[in-house]
């Protein structure tokens, strides 16, 4: 089967500072894989290459057995990788309403259109307020982004990547920052995710990770350094020496 | 299949973009103006047009966060091709409007790829660097465009062939007043269209906006090309109404000056060059009966101040959203930065 | 064509030394100042005044508008530019506008409108052949002036602790104070040192630019492209960028006089489009 996503030898380099160093990863269709690592192993900048913020210096990237390693971010939007920010990544003064018709709107190709209201896209308006209440947050979606709680602005990061129906979602530490209480609240949004969903989880949250992933590459000082089933990580004691030792 | 929270977005998105009846009553004071002060036609016109000319500019500053220092250029292409129009081609004014309009168009398509690239320095840099080049062009020009002496003889016959233009400028102004009127509504749908709602998502953070998709180039291109237009067409009117176009179209202090028009007036809100261009017209008829010839001191002062004191705290946005709040019961809204991308 | 070449290359010198100043705030600080030439005008009016009104030498004249300048921009720094570093790209160009339009209004209502003119001392006005290349007395002087300049302030900017100092106190100014260093102060000094410089130029420039109140605007331009073009990553950049500018322009004027200023906006701009980083800049970032 062909992987829904693929690196073959990506390299990246800043300088003389090799921060991914030949990695080829590959993620079946409708996996919930889990990418782990210490920190400054590399995983956001492997993200950064994936979704065309970073340009590789070397290997290819390759979404369902289709090279994308010289295209646009958008035009990676457009064939089907979205990601969330580990940091939100909002517009702080639209509202949650606007924001998800944003990308409703530009997934089907109205973004283009400059003189119909946005009042009378009724289908992405619809669209967006049932995904709001999914994500549980039609009471605020017509507040500015900027007055809803933390744990809020996370779900609605997830909401904005989910709006684009992408083959391949690139979770970026999903929980991150989310107070206890509300994380209960992310958790379960995230692990409701569609099926057939690719779902790359990059996450520190070894309790996340182990109930949520079916596989788990583990990445150190920009290598891949293991991968394997949850109880094949879990129980290799060298992942648990530069890892689970490091995080404990 | 309507569900309770779509009826609630509807209604939202509606609310949003309707009229509120101080944008309604601001219409009709300029309409009534025209009958109420007869002798200060003249100005009025003038301030219609340069409420024109911020509104082009309110467009690509306020919208998609682009600086320019060269607006005039395409304020001035249009009143040279509207004057050229009227002397080779034909007198009509709205045949004129037109061409202004084509020509201006076609001219900030051309240029809106330099704005495409680079960071706010490199845009003032290009902005500024075309606007000169046409000025310096309209100046060598002479056999075209009359030099330094501009071209004079321009004359009108009536619009569409029915109003005359009369000796004291009322169907000027009342010709300006709606070719401004319209011209605001098309903006008022673009803004609230799903293009205008792209617009302000590349400019507060062109990086997510691109993670949702949005290819932000074409969307750039497009509302500076409309940005010119519109300036064009500014600039088309200022010939009709006074039948005289010198290179002081295309002058810096112009780009300067409306830049200030729209920041008194507020960015990001349209009504911004509207607002600022009566305050700025109304300011520097008064200052140059004060201080003829140094007016451009006090201008300048103004700009300092307004800096320094802090534009939002002075915006008149705000404080029209305060007085609708108070009146409407509806939650004000906060201003908006220019820009918040990190650089 | 060699007194061509010569007079260009006096002509690029000036502008280097009106510009560097520029290439520190707009480059470095990352601050859009529009009115930098009023300073140099500031350093220009100062020289008339002296040497027409008091009747002293061109020699006092010079140091004098370094120093007249410097301490103007040291004020406004302190009083006004201090609070915008930060700010908006727009609100520094509007701020900057303001300033250059008093500037502008301030002088004509001062001095009057009309070009001013001083009469240089004997020994340097004139023209001397050499090696059949005639050269002007006074362009060789600034020649030699400004090179000595430009060598002091390469000096300074690399070998003494002010231009690390800079360097660290713009990359990161919350870290530099923690190192303890005086970051306003720092960027008082270099304020002042880059409007001194302008000052200077402008006296230097009465004879070869003209003066009159439009000076900043007419040349903004020029100190623009010598920063856009020559980067900022050194003052290697900006110089060789005047130097070019500098020679363009004479030659342009001289051979296509009906161009006027036409070449030098299409040269920028064609610039800017295809290396928005600079001339002399290695490609870095995005």
């Amino acid at each position: 089967m062909t992987p829904a996503l693929e690196t073959q030898m990506l390299v990246k380099r800043f300088g003389g500072l090799i921060v991914t160093n030949e990695v080829s990863l590959s993620v079946r269709p409708g996996a919930r894989h889990a990418l782990i690592g210490p920190n400054g192993a590399g995983k956001t900048t492997l993200i950064n290459l994936l979704t065309g913020a970073l340009t590789p210096s070397g290997g290819r990237i390759l979404l369902s057995g289709e090279d994308i390693t010289a295209t646009t971010p958008f035009e990676r939007v457009r064939r089907g990788i979205a990601r969330t920010f580990q940091i939100n990544q909002l517009f702080n003064d639209l509202t949650p309403l606007e924001s998800v018709m944003l990308a409703v709107g530009e997934r089907l190709g109205h973004g283009n259109r400059l003189f119909r209201p946005l009042a009378a896209d009724r289908a992405v308006s619809e669209e967006a307020a049932a995904l709001l209440e999914r994500f549980r947050l039609a009471d605020v979606m017509c507040l500015p982004t900027r007055d809803l709680p933390y744990g809020k602005q996370r779900l609605l990061e997830i909401a904005l990547a989910i709006a684009l129906e992408p083959k391949v979602l690139l979770l970026d530490e999903p929980a991150a920052g989310v107070p206890e209480e509300d994380r209960h609240e992310v958790l379960a949004i995230v692990r409701a995710l569609p099926a057939d969903v690719t779902v790359l989880l990059i996450e520190h949250d070894m309790d996340l990770v182990f109930s949520f992933a079916d596989r788990i590459s583990v990445l150190a000082a920009g290598r891949l350094f293991a991968e394997g089933t949850v109880e094949e990580i879990s129980g290799d004691p060298e992942v648990k020496a530069i890892y689970l030792g490091d995080a404990a | 299949m309507s569900t309770p929270h779509s009826q609630i977005a509807a209604a939202f998105l509606r609310r949003k973009a309707a009229w509120s009846p101080l944008e309604a009553g601001l219409w009709g004071l300029a309409l009534a103006a025209a009958f109420l002060f007869p002798s200060q036609q003249l100005l009025l016109s003038e301030i219609a047009i340069l409420a024109l000319f911020a509104l082009s500019l309110d467009l690509i500053v306020g919208y998609a966060g682009i600086l320019s220092l060269g607006h005039a250029a395409f304020f001035g292409i249009g009143a040279y091709t509207a004057g050229l129009f009227s002397l080779h081609v034909s007198a009509e004014p709205l045949a004129g409007l037109a061409a202004s309009a084509v020509v201006a168009g076609l001219l900030g398509l051309a240029t809106s790829f330099l704005v495409l690239r680079g960071s706010d320095l490199t845009r003032l840099m290009t902005t500024f660097g075309v606007s000169m080049l046409l000025a310096e062009g309209a100046n060598q020009a002479a056999w075209l465009t009359g030099g330094a002496d501009g071209l004079s003889g321009i004359l009108l016959g009536p619009i569409a062939g029915t109003f005359d233009f009369d000796l004291w400028g009322r169907t000027g102004y009342l010709y300006s007043l709606a070719v401004l009127f319209i011209l605001l509504l098309v903006a008022r749908r673009i803004v609230h269209s799903p293009f205008g709602l792209s617009l302000k998502a590349i400019k507060r953070n062109s990086r997510r906006a691109a993670m949702l998709g949005i290819a932000p180039n074409r969307r750039i291109v497009v509302i500076y090309t409309i940005s010119a237009l519109y300036a064009g067409m500014a600039g088309a009117l200022l010939t009709q109404t006074t039948s005289f176009v010198s290179p002081d179209v295309l002058a810096f202090h112009r780009s300067a000056d409306v830049l200030l028009v729209l920041v008194l007036g507020g960015v990001g809100y349209l009504y911004g060059g509207i607002i600022g261009a009566v305050i700025f017209t109304l300011l520097r008829a008064w200052l140059s009966v004060v201080t003829p010839q140094y007016w451009m001191f006090w201008i300048g002062l103004i700009l300092v101040a307004l800096v320094v004191i802090g534009r939002d705290r002075l915006d008149p946005a705000r404080a029209i959203a305060l007085v609708r709040s108070r009146l409407l019961g509806r939650p004000a809204a906060k201003p908006v930065p220019l820009s918040e991308d990190g650089r | 064509m060699l007194t061509i070449l010569f007079d260009g290359i006096a002509y690029g010198m000036l502008l280097f030394v009106l510009a560097c100043g520029l290439a520190v705030t707009l480059g470095l600080m990352n601050f859009v100042n529009l009115a930098h030439g009023a300073f140099a005008m500031a350093g220009g009016y100062v020289t008339v005044v002296m040497m027409n009104r008091y009747g002293l030498s061109f020699y006092w004249c010079l140091p004098a508008a370094f120093l007249a300048a410097a301490l103007l921009g040291a004020a406004l720094e302190v009083t006004l530019y201090r609070r915008l570093y930060a700010a908006p790209h727009l609100d520094q160009v509007l701020f900057s506008i303001g300033l250059v339009f008093m500037a502008v209004a301030g002088i004509d209502y001062f001095m009057g409108g009309q070009q001013q003119l001083i009469s240089l001392p004997p020994e340097l006005s004139g023209r001397f052949s050499l090696f059949g290349v005639g050269i002007g007395r006074y362009r060789l002087f600034i020649i030699i002036l400004c090179a000595l300049l430009t060598i002091a302030l390469q000096l300074t900017l690399t070998r003494t602790r002010i231009g690390s100092q800079l360097r660290a106190a713009v990359d990161d100014g919350r870290v530099a104070r923690g190192l303890g260093i005086n970051v306003s102060r720092i960027f008082v000094l270099t304020f002042a040192l880059g409007s001194g410089l302008a000052g200077l130029g402008g006296a230097l420039g009465v004879e070869l630019l003209g003066l009159d109140p439009n000076f900043p605007l007419k040349y903004l331009i020029y100190f623009m492209i010598v920063v856009t073009i020559g980067g900022t990553s050194s003052i290697t950049g900006p110089f060789l960028a005047a130097l070019l500018l500098g020679v363009a322009d004479v030659a342009g004027k001289y051979y296509l006089p009906s161009l006027g200023a036409f070449i030098i906006y299409a040269v920028m701009i064609a610039f800017l489009i295809l290396r928005p980083h600079g001339l002399f800049t290695r490609e870095g970032g995005k």
